[in-house]
């Protein structure tokens, strides 16, 4: 870089977690601790697509408190595990082609070696023309990004509920004939492994999780999946059984109107038929969740959302 | 001797650092001036297509999602045109969390815009991804300026994150929060949540103070030529938010920023009858020229001529800028509230700009933290107005037909939503949302949006990495993606990058 006093990437993370440089020494005069360093961090290069989304999942992975995006864009996402965003439409610094040569690059030089996500759902009506990022001689479409990237991907993670299972972007009548990641891949016959991460939004817990279980343990086994290639450690109980409202549920004492205390069944919950923790992970740094704030689940973490869960607010 | 003019066309497809998708096209003269500018949204969702036949209520979860960084507005409009439809208006309780949601919302969108989408604009991030690779091109900023802005970058994530959180207080979650509903809201207030607001708003407030503002003033006074690029179309609307009573035709609401049109340096009402949305140059078979309330959305990518998914509105057949500029304007000329005349004022005494300079790049930035200020200030005063024990929410019906309409202003500018229910299903749903306004296309009489007007007769230093176009793309905050190219038109394309 032409910057005369760029830092380099250690001396930043040192600065930037404010460890003061011991005597003023940076890492620069010592190569070989330099080099051990840089040996016992594993960096793993991530390439995040962001496809017909909202950005929802994006905004929400950000919220995430232990650890921070600090930790996670600047030092370590688990102590030794080092995230390398390589590519984000969002938070990145470059734009327009020198971006895109990123991604190119990112998977030609650690080609079976990047983790692939994949944000929002993927339009496949007419060749993806309904949405595209990037122009060569013609637009290059999200199925023609899922085409080049997924392939040679370590694990493709799919975030949210529109990258699971096409979610908002593919309700019907699915005007763009948008898809979930799978449902891509099988049409593809693409064979990279891909776990789901459910929700409108992910919650940044269940992202971080399966990140560092993958960092950590390896891929998940079959038994840790359930049958919407979801991680159960997550998303294996029902909202309804942890629910703060069981006790209104067993006195019979069910809210009629919006404002009102009681169980909310009447009002079109979906906790009964819908996996996940909000109950007792919470929202936000924990401090709300639907339910608590007295809205209906309405099943965001499900395959069949929104159109299974239609009408949101009528009991199903 | 006969100079042959010799065009080349920009592109930046894709623009990263804004929400969405988003490409830039533009044609620069021998002298490297902008000739013409094309603005093109690349992802079309269907949106509208899907809303029609589902259940009325149903708008407010889907409209949300619209947008992950501001979901909180499509909530609240679509809330407001269902209340229209349904005869109904929020009780005070409704109203006032209704409008602190929206507070919370906008101070989470203001500081992500301005340090993790527009500021790695002006100053060099660290030299790690996502931060490298860029371009290395008129980065003024002196290092020791320039760290501090490094460890505020990182700052602003953790006070975004506060103002999400305050939000979610009320909202159950963010993004996409459950509690808005029609006739006000779901959540039964308790002392804690008010509490717990108070000091959020206190630590949101000392960053906005001590942090926000000086920056922007830093990054303003090393970037004075950035007050001269930018300006725009010159004429500005918003439907103005923060409701202070509920009557029930919305555009009579009473309202803390106040709706408004500037045009021609006058401050002028408001007639929703004179909007209209031609798509002569957007990738719709539908008819052009409609009143949103009579809007069809049938898409055809193959329509020659179209360069957008985005529709072109206009005002009275013109184009109108809106957005934190547009509202700060406003209320600087209704000037019927002196703390943000006098706020404004200190702000161009102390940049030495004129009202007029506040039209560009740098006076976007302005204005939208200034605004921060105020609505921080202003959240405490509405977190008072929650009254424990006080219903939130009045019952609905839904009626066999009926029409309905919201106005408000997101954090990026003047938004609308427009249903017409029959057989108590959803018949048509069109919304106008900010960045179509900003970011449209060209009109049916082929006049530009105010995206592409801005970058009208800019200089372009170097083709090959159009900074000054990015930042002015970047300063309207738009909810979309871009990337720039270079076309020689007798060559074809080569690909360049910018900052």
């Amino acid at each position: 870089m032409s910057a005369a006093k760029a830092i380099s990437r250690r001396d930043f993370l040192r600065w930037a977690a404010g460890v003061p440089l011991a005597a003023s020494v940076s890492v620069e005069f010592l190569p070989k601790l330099a080099q051990a360093i840089q040996e016992a961090i594993k960096e793993y290069p991530i390439v995040w697509m962001q496809n017909s989304t909202c950005s929802g999942c994006s905004v929400s992975v950000i919220n995430t408190i232990h650890p921070s995006i600090k930790n996670i864009i600047l030092e370590q996402v688990l102590p030794g595990h080092q995230l390398i965003l390589s590519y984000h439409g969002t938070l990145m610094a470059a734009t327009g082609s020198m971006s895109l040569e990123t991604v190119r690059e990112t998977a030609k030089k650690y080609q079976d070696k990047y983790v692939l996500i994949i944000e929002g759902a993927i339009p496949t009506r007419e060749n993806g023309i309904y949405g595209y990022i990037g122009e060569g001689k013609k637009p290059i479409t999200m199925l023609d990004w899922t085409k080049l990237l997924a392939p040679h991907a370590l694990v493709v993670l799919a975030v949210g509920t529109c990258a699971s299972y096409g979610g908002i972007s593919a309700a019907a009548p699915n005007p763009s004939g948008s898809m979930g990641t799978q449902d891509v891949f099988q049409m593809l016959k693409i064979e990279t492994p891909v776990i789901n991460i459910p929700g409108c939004p992910c919650h940044p817990d269940w992202f971080i999780g399966t990140v560092a279980k993958i960092l950590l343990y390896g891929m998940p086994k079959e038994k840790e999946l359930d049958q919407y290639g979801r991680l159960k450690l997550f998303y294996g109980r029902s909202v309804h059984n942890r629910c703060i409202n069981r006790d209104y549920l067993d006195e019979g004492v069910f809210a009629e109107n919006f404002g009102e205390e009681g169980c909310l069944l009447e009002l079109g919950c979906k906790g009964p038929f819908t996996n996940a923790d909000c109950p007792i992970r919470l929202w936000n740094g924990s401090v709300n969740w639907c339910i608590a704030a007295g809205s209906p689940c309405i099943g965001c973490t499900e395959k069949g959302f929104p159109d299974e869960h239609s009408p949101i607010y009528q009991r199903r | 001797m006969l100079v042959k003019t010799i065009k080349k066309t920009v592109k930046i497809d894709p623009m990263t650092r804004i929400e969405g998708h988003l490409d830039i096209e533009a044609t620069v003269d021998n002298n490297h001036k902008v000739v013409e500018a094309k603005t093109k949204g690349t992802l079309y969702r269907g949106f509208e297509q899907i809303l029609v036949g589902r259940h009325p209520v149903d708008a407010v979860q889907l409209t949300q999602r619209f947008c992950g960084v501001c979901p909180t507005p499509h909530a609240i409009a679509s809330s407001q045109a269902l209340d229209n439809a349904f005869g109904i208006v929020p009780p005070n309780n409704g109203r006032v969390i209704r409008n602190i949601m929206q507070g919370a919302n906008y101070i989470q969108s203001h500081v992500l815009h301005f340090y993790h989408l527009a500021s790695l604009d002006y100053y060099r991030g660290p030299n790690i991804p996502p931060f490298t690779p860029r371009y290395e091109a008129d980065y003024r900023v002196p290092e020791t300026v320039r760290e501090k802005l490094i460890d505020h970058y990182i700052q602003a994530y953790q006070i975004r994150l506060k103002a999400h959180e305050l939000c979610a207080i009320w909202s159950g979650k963010m993004p996409h929060m459950a509690s808005i509903t029609p006739g006000g809201v779901t959540i039964i207030p308790r002392i804690d949540n008010i509490t717990t607001s108070l000091w959020r708003i206190k630590e949101l407030s000392d960053f906005i103070d001590n942090v926000y503002i000086p920056d922007v003033i830093t990054i303003a006074q090393i970037y004075r030529d950035c007050f001269q690029i930018g300006r725009g179309c010159g004429n500005f609307l918003s439907f103005g938010l923060f409701d202070l009573d509920s009557e029930p035709d919305v555009s009579k609401r009473k309202r803390f920023l106040q709706m408004g049109r500037i045009t021609n340096n006058q401050l002028l009402p408001v007639d929703v009858e004179r909007i209209c949305e031609d798509v002569k140059y957007s990738w719709y078979d539908s008819a052009s020229h409609r009143h949103p309330r009579l809007g069809e959305t049938i898409p055809n990518p193959h329509k020659p001529e179209a360069y957008s998914w985005l529709k072109a509105p206009r005002y009275d057949g013109e184009s109108y800028e809106v957005g934190p500029l547009a509202r700060m304007r406003i209320a600087y000329q209704a000037a019927t509230n002196p703390k943000i005349n006098q706020l404004i004022d200190e702000m161009m005494s102390t940049l030495k700009i004129s009202s007029e300079e506040l039209c560009s790049v740098m006076g976007r930035h302005a204005m939208r933290a200034l605004e921060c200020k105020i609505i921080a200030d202003e959240l405490t005063n509405m977190i008072m107005q929650v009254k424990l024990e006080e219903p939130v929410c009045v019952p609905h019906q839904v009626p066999e037909s009926a029409e309905g309409m919201g106005l408000w202003d997101a954090a990026r500018g003047a938004l609308s939503h427009w249903i017409l229910i029959k057989n108590q299903k959803i018949a048509r749903y069109q919304a106008i949302v900010p960045t179509t306004w900003n970011a449209s296309p060209k009109d049916d009489k082929g006049n530009p949006g105010p995206i592409e007007q801005a970058m009208l007769g800019t200089t372009v230093d170097d083709v090959d990495n159009p900074f000054e176009l990015a930042r002015i793309v970047r300063s309207f905050d738009p909810c979309l993606a871009c990337a720039v190219h270079v076309t020689g038109v007798k060559k074809g394309v080569h690909s360049f990058r910018i900052v």
